[in-house]
């Protein structure tokens, strides 16, 4: 239903707003009003304006202009009715703030209302100019709101002493008037007051080592008030369930805590008064909690006998136990804090601190991960990480990267045999493989290497695990190079600290070789598998070489030159064919590749020549009566985008060698997180040739900073029509990520 | 306190009271993604969160959601208590509130944390002295204006969305 021609009173216009069906209706009936209110300012009854700023208020809170109200505000502050000056104080709190002009043309209203006596008046000034004066405003004012807290009526002085707290926080030299009153205003009975002043006095100290000297004196006092104000009878105008004014008790200490950190003589006059709050209140409702939680802030940070911080670490540990799971979350967070200090304090719950890991809230369970990492030491180990372990298998997505690094974290600092660690690693990989760390990989093959012993046990185990799941990753991959490496271990005999188990030679290249043809497996993990197949292929005893040799998908080079070469190239060396040198393992996304690009026959069989077909079509080009055209620069190309990183190709046809191209990729990362572990690698058609050269670094810093560059040479004897595909992996924003792509719109340039 | 806001389920913001300087494209680019934060919250877990570099706390009470960014030093605790009190003199001023109280008379909600809370600290920790000031504005305005405030409550629906929004929430 649309408005009447006639402005509305202010809660007819609220009922019409919601009673509109649609967004539109309801900008119809707002802008109507907004004309009318709009008028009204120009030329309508002051008497009512303040009804009109109302609505236009109202309005504004549902997320509509308001601005042209802006002076209306102005006027309203300056008229002598109450009224008016309500809704135009509220106005000013609501449309002007320190970045428009017209905010500081109410300096002058609030030093009239300041001054002229009615305390409504001047306690709407005070709470506008606390709420929104800028700094020159507080400049301009501070004499002002000085002489009021001195005034007979406690309902301005405490108005008055919180504005000289917000006067402080934007000109903090204005101190020096706001310092000497306090001494008196410490005398207060208003609780208001006092409270005012508790926070002044923080915010003195908080901001002068001056002022923190000069307050330190104050402590025996406060002492005092806070002691009077716990043991005092039940006064119900400030309690809450029996709690005396929780909200002067947790202020003043907080204010005790900056006074008695690091000074040894307060902390001791406090000590006796803090024992007895955390003591004495009654923790049955949250009121009673609040004050217990700042008394055990204060506790931990100031310098405490020792009892008395064992004393507060207890009443965490109950604050564990609490039903009510705010209780629980100011637990642990306080807890974490205090590891490090209190760390023994602190292990005395750590049964407890266990317990919260299976919250349903995650902002609890991650806390509690947190906690319970930070306890695992050399004595506990084997217990946390079973309860660790425990924790991975159910928690959520996005706690188990965090939970697996932890327990991996933990593992490697404090376990008690070479056997456990491998043990523990293996089950992490299995549980959360996903979402280990990049060097976890090599680091358990790293432990597994070193330890000799074990080798047969940690092969056996392996080879169980691979056999059971392939789709994990990093397992897998550990699981095919154990199994290259060890694998004689493998067939032959048996190991004592395993089941025994009778594997045939068949089996373990079966299981390979499905590892290698999983849909699950990634490049890098079919490089492991083909490696192992490799080093099998040399270790295994049996007429089963040509075998092997055959299952081997025989690819080109196209890794980035590696220390592995040297190795491989002695493996190699042991195959009686000339086989081209596979590389290690990141090379091989060329398989997949090879399942793309092929034709519909697998190709794994027919191994290629590696040197360009010799003859024939190189010469001809070269014989062609007309001379090659003038290499024309080829436009760059951009390939890739995510989050800021940008992948770049230029593209060089040097003159003198047709075949020949040079791409230089260009990585740059203009967002705001420097990107890490940047590895770029390329494949092309069996065709062509590639070689990459190493990168100029593996981080492309943020904010547009230097670019990483790698060269690619292509060699294109057969002139064929190039595809190019790009593997990305890299770490931005602490995520891993991996990109393939094939690159579209490659020029014609680049091959013809 | 740097912030305090007000919204319902729907997210439709009731009372916005900001303590620090933000332009206004500011103010709602937070607010919208602070209500869709909170809202998106399950019923059972805790009240408190970290939102950038603040601490949020936050309480349901029937359709509405109070909701308070506290700085790193600040008392999660004695912050819900805030909020309680709040609550309770909203209750104690419109007798037994509902949300529509706070939409139909949303400046005496302001006035009434005006009146509790001064430059986003508390000024008042006796509930009786905070009505009586409302109270006695309330009269000076009644003065000025020789209209009851109370009667221009006028012609709305007045549903009980919770009657006795305090009972049923145990702290």
């Amino acid at each position: 239903m649309v408005a009447s021609s006639s402005s509305l009173k202010l809660q007819d216009l609220i009922q019409e707003i919601r009673e509109a069906k649609t967004q539109a209706q309801e900008r119809e009936v707002i802008q109507k009003e907004c004309a009318h209110i709009r008028a009204s300012f120009r030329d309508g009854d002051p008497l009512h304006r303040h009804r009109q700023l109302a609505k236009l208020l109202y309005v504004h809170m549902l997320g509509y202009p308001a601005h042209f109200g802006q002076m209306e505000c102005l006027k309203l502050i300056a008229s002598p009715r109450f009224t008016d000056k309500r809704v135009g104080y509220l106005g000013a709190m609501l449309l002007l703030d320190e970045r428009q002009d017209a905010h500081l043309l109410i300096t002058n209203s609030i030093k009239n209302d300041l001054s002229q006596g009615i305390q409504a008046v001047q306690g709407l000034a005070l709470c506008t100019l606390s709420a929104t004066g800028s700094a020159e405003m507080c400049r301009d004012l501070a004499t002002e709101v000085e002489k009021l807290l001195l005034q007979p009526s406690a309902y301005v002085r405490k108005k008055a002493v919180l504005t000289a707290v917000h006067m402080i926080r934007k000109v903090p030299e204005l101190s020096n008037i706001f310092l000497p009153p306090c001494a008196q205003l410490l005398h207060e009975h208003h609780h208001g007051v006092l409270l005012g002043t508790i926070m002044l006095i923080t915010e003195l100290c908080e901001r002068s080592p001056a002022a923190l000297k000069h307050f330190r004196k104050m402590v025996p006092q406060l002492v005092h008030i806070l002691r009077t104000l716990v043991t005092t009878g039940y006064s119900t105008e400030h309690s809450i369930s029996g709690v005396s004014d929780p909200f002067l008790q947790v202020q003043i200490l907080r204010l005790l805590r900056i006074l008695g950190r690091n000074h040894e003589e307060s902390s001791e006059t406090m000590n006796d008064l803090l024992a007895q709050v955390a003591t004495n209140t009654d923790t049955s409702r949250n009121a009673g909690n609040a004050v217990l939680f700042e008394t055990v802030l204060t506790i931990m940070d100031i310098r405490s006998a020792a009892g008395l911080r064992v004393l507060a670490v207890n009443i965490l540990g109950r604050f564990l136990l609490n039903s009510d799971r705010n209780i629980r979350y100011v637990a642990l967070t306080s807890l974490l804090r205090l590891v490090q200090s209190d760390h023994s304090a602190v292990q005395r719950h750590r049964p407890t601190v266990v317990e919260c890991l299976r919250e349903p809230d995650g902002s609890l369970s991650r806390r509690a991960l947190e906690l319970s990492l930070a306890l695992v030491n050399s004595s506990n180990v084997r217990a946390m990480t079973q309860e660790l372990q425990g924790f991975l298998e159910s928690c959520p997505p996005d706690l188990q990267a965090d939970c697996a690094s932890g327990i991996l974290l933990a593992a490697e600092r404090f376990a008690p045999t070479k056997r456990w660690h491998i043990d523990t690693t293996l089950r992490v990989l299995m549980t959360a493989g996903t979402h280990v760390r990049d060097d976890a990989v090599a680091n358990l093959t790293q432990l597994i290497g070193g330890a000799q012993e074990l080798h047969a046990y940690s092969v056996r185990r392996l080879y169980s695990a691979l056999a059971e799941d392939i789709s994990q990753q990093p397992l897998v991959q550990v699981a095919a190079w154990c199994i290259g490496e060890y694998g004689d271990l493998l067939l032959e005999g048996s190991c004592e600290e395993t089941e025994p188990l009778q594997v045939e030679e068949e089996e373990v290249l079966a299981l390979l070789e499905r590892v290698l043809q999983s849909h699950m497996s990634l490049p890098a993990t079919r490089g492991y598998a083909l490696t192992a197949l490799m080093k099998l292929s040399t270790r295994l005893r049996g007429d089963n070489k040509a075998a092997i040799l055959e299952k081997i998908p025989l690819v080109e080079r196209g890794g980035s030159q590696a220390d592995e070469e040297a190795k491989e190239s002695k493996e190699t060396a042991q195959l009686s064919e000339a086989a081209p040198v596979p590389t290690e393992p990141q090379a091989s996304k060329l398989l997949d590749l090879l399942d793309l690009l092929d034709g519909p026959s697998g190709d794994a069989q027919h191994p290629p020549p590696l040197d360009p077909t010799p003859g024939g079509a190189l010469i001809h080009l070269l014989n062609l009566p007309c001379a090659p055209p003038p290499p024309a620069p080829i436009p760059n190309l951009k390939v890739f985008e995510r989050e800021g990183l940008q992948l770049n190709l230029s593209f060089v046809r040097p003159p003198g060698t047709r075949t020949l191209l040079l791409i230089t990729v260009t990585a740059t990362n203009t967002s705001g997180g420097d990107v890490t572990h940047f590895i770029c690698q390329a494949a092309v058609p069996k065709s062509f040739q590639l070689q990459l050269q190493a990168p100029s670094g593996d981080t492309v810093p943020a904010q547009g900073g230097l670019p990483t560059t790698q060269l690619l040479r292509i060699l294109n004897p057969k002139k064929a029509p190039l595809r190019l595909k790009l593997r990305l992996t890299y770490n931005h924003f602490g995520q891993s990520v991996q990109e393939i792509f094939e690159v579209n719109n490659l020029p014609v340039e680049t091959w013809q | 306190m740097q912030f305090m806001l007000l919204f319902s389920r729907q997210g439709k913001l009731r009372l916005q009271k900001w303590y620090v300087p933000l332009s206004d494209k500011e103010k709602k680019k937070i607010t919208r993604e602070l209500v869709q934060t909170v809202l998106a919250r399950k019923p059972k877990m805790c009240s408190f969160l970290e939102w950038r570099d603040l601490k949020i706390v936050y309480k349901r009470y029937a359709s509405l959601y109070f909701c308070c960014a506290i700085e790193d030093q600040d008392n999660e605790l004695i912050t819900l208590e805030i909020i309680h009190r709040y609550v309770e003199l909203l209750d104690k001023y419109f007798g037994s509130v509902c949300e529509l109280d706070i939409i139909f008379n949303f400046e005496k909600a302001y006035f009434i944390l005006d009146e509790f809370l001064l430059g986003g600290e508390v000024q008042e920790t006796s509930k009786k002295n905070v009505l009586k000031a409302i109270e006695q504005a309330d009269l000076l305005q009644e003065k000025t204006e020789h209209v009851s405030a109370r009667v221009s409550l006028g012609v709305r629906k007045r549903t009980r969305i919770c009657a006795g929004v305090l009972t049923c929430i145990k702290m």
